[in-house]
């Protein structure tokens, strides 16, 4: 078990330092799931299956996927077509494989060794995650939902592109 | 399960907190230091993982949702904040935007 966790920490921290290394945001983007990767499965070793599984879904999951969306919408003026090609070819995808490779070979060790591991009773599941949820933190959860929702509001505010006023007294305030 | 001693789960997630500041502190490029937040974000939560898992409490897995919620709360009104000041002065140079208003 315990080399487990030291590979998948070795793959966390190698990730990382590529992330914080590489001149391409997309790139560093690719690094960057595979950091969220082996977090997930250092999480997995100590015990947190449900917090795993949420990593993966919503860290390396929804957060990227924002954040590839953004540097899509930034749109950022050079040769697009000339650097698409350039970012197409293969070796880019092999570091990162090699890296998420060796994630999957821990993650198949463990399912086939899996009757092992889950007789001890160190788990906690999301059953005790969901009682101490709402039993209780659950003013941490109505606080969360204030945060999420002044976030969109936040969000909307921000993100509005500044429209012009057709009104014709409108438009002379406006200036 | 053989349990991870706990000393080495703080080892890494201060690694990876250390890596994220490092990151934070040398990048100029406002994505980049977006990134590295969110790196040491999830360092954080790591550490709560180790200490709930280490006390044997669902407390630190409660926290890092907490955590979780927080990052993507920031995480999407950091980007609206880039797009703005992408839209505004045409580079993501943080050094650029370091005149105020008014």
């Amino acid at each position: 078990m315990l080399i487990i966790f030291y590979i998948a920490s070795a793959v966390a921290v190698i990730a990382t330092v590529l992330v914080i290394t590489q001149h391409n945001l997309v790139h560093a983007l690719l690094y960057l799931v595979v950091s969220f990767l082996a977090v997930a499965m250092a999480f997995y070793v100590l015990g947190a299956p449900f917090i795993a599984a949420l990593e993966v879904i919503i860290y390396a999951g929804a957060i990227v996927v924002l954040m590839i969306f953004v540097i899509m919408m930034l749109n950022l003026r050079q040769e697009s077509v000339a650097q698409e090609k350039k970012w197409l070819n293969a070796q880019i995808v092999v570091g990162p494989l090699i890296l998420t490779i060796v994630l999957a070979g821990e993650l198949l060790y463990m399912l086939s060794t899996e009757a092992s591991i889950n007789l001890s009773g160190d788990v906690i599941g999301a059953k005790a995650v969901g009682l101490s949820l709402y039993g209780p933190y659950v003013i941490g959860v109505e606080l969360s939902g204030i945060l999420l929702m002044a976030g969109i509001v936040g969000a909307y505010h921000l993100g509005r592109q500044k429209k012009k006023v057709t009104h014709r007294f409108l438009e002379k305030q406006e200036e | 399960m053989t349990a991870i001693p706990a000393e080495y789960g703080l080892v890494l997630a201060s690694v990876l907190f250390m890596l994220g500041l490092i990151s934070l502190l040398i990048r100029r490029n406002i994505v980049f230091m977006l990134i590295s937040v969110e790196i040491m974000l999830n360092a954080a939560g790591l550490a709560f993982i180790v200490a709930g898992s280490r006390w044997n409490q669902p407390d630190g897995q409660v926290m890092f949702l907490f955590i979780l919620t927080m990052a993507a709360a920031e995480v999407s009104v950091g980007l609206a904040l880039i797009l703005q000041i992408y839209h505004q002065l045409k580079t993501l140079n943080s050094d650029e935007a370091s005149k105020m208003k008014g």
